[in-house]
């Protein structure tokens, strides 16, 4: 292939899919650059699989157009093929087969040679801290290894484009940071990502470009920055031990407590970084007031949803 | 093309792990045929072989007619876990998997059709094995031997791709097993245990019109170097075509459709 144009890696428009009488995309536009990491966030149902399937030539649209790596998903499936790397919510591991045996049986559905194969799945295994369970079957991995193993297998053919559908749903913390580190890595060797997740903070850990997906369609897009602007949701919660400080605060603040609250709490709108958070309790040391206890509450998933769902309901009265 | 035999061979070498791994379910699937074997001919083959013909045949006699019948088992038994392995590989995350790499799509199919095949020849050689132990006497001479393991290897293919067909279509492996049973029976309700002229009448009108008969009779005339007619060679081999190409299609068109829908 002599493809040496830096268009985009994943070029979607006005993609539709409906299972029956159910629209699950209603006219999908995507573009994602060579090289970053994309995010589709979205509650369960939203349709985020869907979009993955379709990229991926699992299924086929209804209509519109998508170009993976440059190549028609329709019309010229197996050159998408020979471009990507699948991880599923459900990992494709061949139980029966040992970790080592299940990347060889990608290097040689990938047609590499025998050597090249033993290399390459070495190279993961050992990048992967899957060295110790490379002989174990598939079947008696732990979720985390699971998911790694699974990703490891996707990119044994060394796809320019990566899809990754919620790849951290279930696992446990440490595993999720070994997954984001995984994909940092892989972003740094200019594979293009593109990630499906619930979970805001990954998407916003990971990504360059976030798209909002709900019920079938966009309903917001742009950096991580852009899309918490939307989110009014951040606050800080300030706990006082009697009302004369929690009415002291609230004057020298500028916020009015909820009159509904009786629970001596203040919120502060704000995103609750340190140095905001440090100036805030620096005001309220100066002015000898007593803070009983503090939360952060950030942005997540729900109230970005609601903030732009909310925001649609509106313009589309 | 090239590229569907490597990736076929690939998927075969899968399937023999596979297999490797799941010994205790072959072994299971292998004891049926035997059992029955052994049941039928020290059980009932006094009787039965008395009954044959002649009042004095006895279980010699038996063992020589019952021998094609239970090799059809030994194939329709091993089949059904051919349907179990491929309806188990459809729940799997693994088979998504293959449908987005750049392989040839029926690779998945033929691998579990081979692996199959080399299981179920096998698995006749033992079963044939127990019968010589417990007095079958084949007077096969070479070209029968020859035609024997052809038309065995015909209705197994034949057979397999039918299971392929069925393990595709079961949505759960319960659903696969149970799909594939009826197929141990057909050699029950043919003429593989006792001749269908014996049988009242619409059993025998089935019997005598079930694909497994005219394979079992040419069976039986070619293990037993006795005659047989062409009209039943070629109703068992068109048999095995007409099943292997329906089964063929069937799974091909099962394994291509959007899943999903």
């Amino acid at each position: 292939m002599t493809n040496t144009s830096t268009g985009p890696a994943i070029a979607v428009t006005g993609l539709r899919r409906s299972y029956g009488a159910q629209v699950v995309l209603d006219g999908i536009d995507l573009h994602v650059p060579e090289g970053t990491v994309f995010s589709l966030l979205g509650p369960n149902g939203a349709g985020k699989t869907t979009v993955v399937q379709i990229l991926s030539t699992l299924i086929r649209a209804d209509s519109g157009e998508a170009r993976v790596g440059g190549h028609d998903v329709l019309r010229d499936p197996d050159r998408v093929r020979a471009a990507i790397g699948v991880t599923g919510q459900f990992s494709a591991v061949d139980d029966f087969l040992t970790g080592e045996e299940n990347l060889l049986l990608m290097g040689d559905l990938n047609h590499l040679c025998r050597a090249e194969g033993r290399r390459r799945a070495a190279v993961l295994l050992e990048r992967f801290g899957l060295g110790e369970a490379a002989r174990k079957a598939g079947a008696v991995y732990s979720g985390g290894m699971r998911r790694r193993l699974d990703l490891a297998m996707g990119l044994m053919g060394d796809p320019r484009v990566v899809f990754l559908d919620e790849p951290t749903t279930g696992l446990d913390p440490r595993s999720r940071r070994d997954m984001w580190q995984i994909v940092r890595d892989l972003v740094a060797d200019g594979v293009t990502v593109f990630l499906t997740t619930q979970y805001l903070e990954e998407a916003d850990q990971l990504s360059d470009r976030i798209a909002l997906l709900d019920r079938g369609g966009i309903v917001a897009e742009g950096t991580p920055a852009e899309l918490k602007r939307l989110v009014p949701g951040g606050h800080v919660e300030l706990r006082f031990a009697d009302v004369p400080a929690l009415t002291e605060a609230a004057v020298l603040l500028g916020v009015s407590p909820d009159p509904a609250d009786e629970s001596l709490v203040l919120r502060v709108p704000g995103d609750g970084g340190v140095r905001a958070l440090k100036a805030l309790l620096d005001r309220l040391d100066a002015a000898a007031i007593e803070v009983d206890g503090l939360a952060v509450h950030t942005p997540d998933l729900d109230d970005v949803f609601f903030a732009v769902t909310a925001a649609e309901e509106v313009t589309s009265r | 093309m090239i590229l569907a035999v490597r990736d076929s061979a690939t998927m075969l070498r899968r399937q023999l792990r596979h297999m490797s791994r799941s010994l205790s379910m072959l072994l299971m699937l292998l004891a049926v045929p035997i059992v029955f074997l052994l049941l039928f001919v020290f059980v009932l083959g006094g009787t039965l072989g008395d009954g044959l013909g002649g009042g004095t045949g006895g279980r010699a006699a038996y063992v020589a007619y019952v021998t094609p019948g239970i090799l059809l088992i030994t194939i329709a038994g091993a089949v059904q876990g051919t349907a179990i392995a491929v309806a188990l590989d459809m729940t799997e995350g693994i088979i998504a998997r293959f449908r987005t790499m750049a392989i040839a799509r029926v690779s998945v199919l033929t691998g579990h059709v081979l692996g199959s095949l080399l299981h179920v020849l096998a698995s006749l050689a033992v079963v044939l094995g127990v019968a010589v132990l417990i007095g079958f006497r084949p007077g096969a001479t070479a070209v029968g031997w020859l035609a024997a393991v052809g038309l065995l290897t015909a209705t197994t293919v034949a057979l397999v791709w039918l299971a392929v067909g069925m393990g595709l279509a079961a949505r759960t492996v319960a659903g696969a097993s149970n799909l594939a049973t009826p197929l141990t029976l057909l050699p029950l309700f043919g003429s593989g245990f006792v001749p269908a002229d014996s049988m009242p009448a619409g059993l025998r009108w089935f019997a005598e019109h079930q694909p497994f008969t005219p394979i079992m009779e040419a069976l039986r005339g070619l293990l037993l170097g006795t005659p047989v007619g062409t009209a039943t060679a070629v109703v068992a081999v068109g048999w095995c075509v007409v099943i292997a190409l329906v089964g063929y299609g069937w799974a091909k068109w099962l394994y291509n459709r959007d899943r999903t829908r």
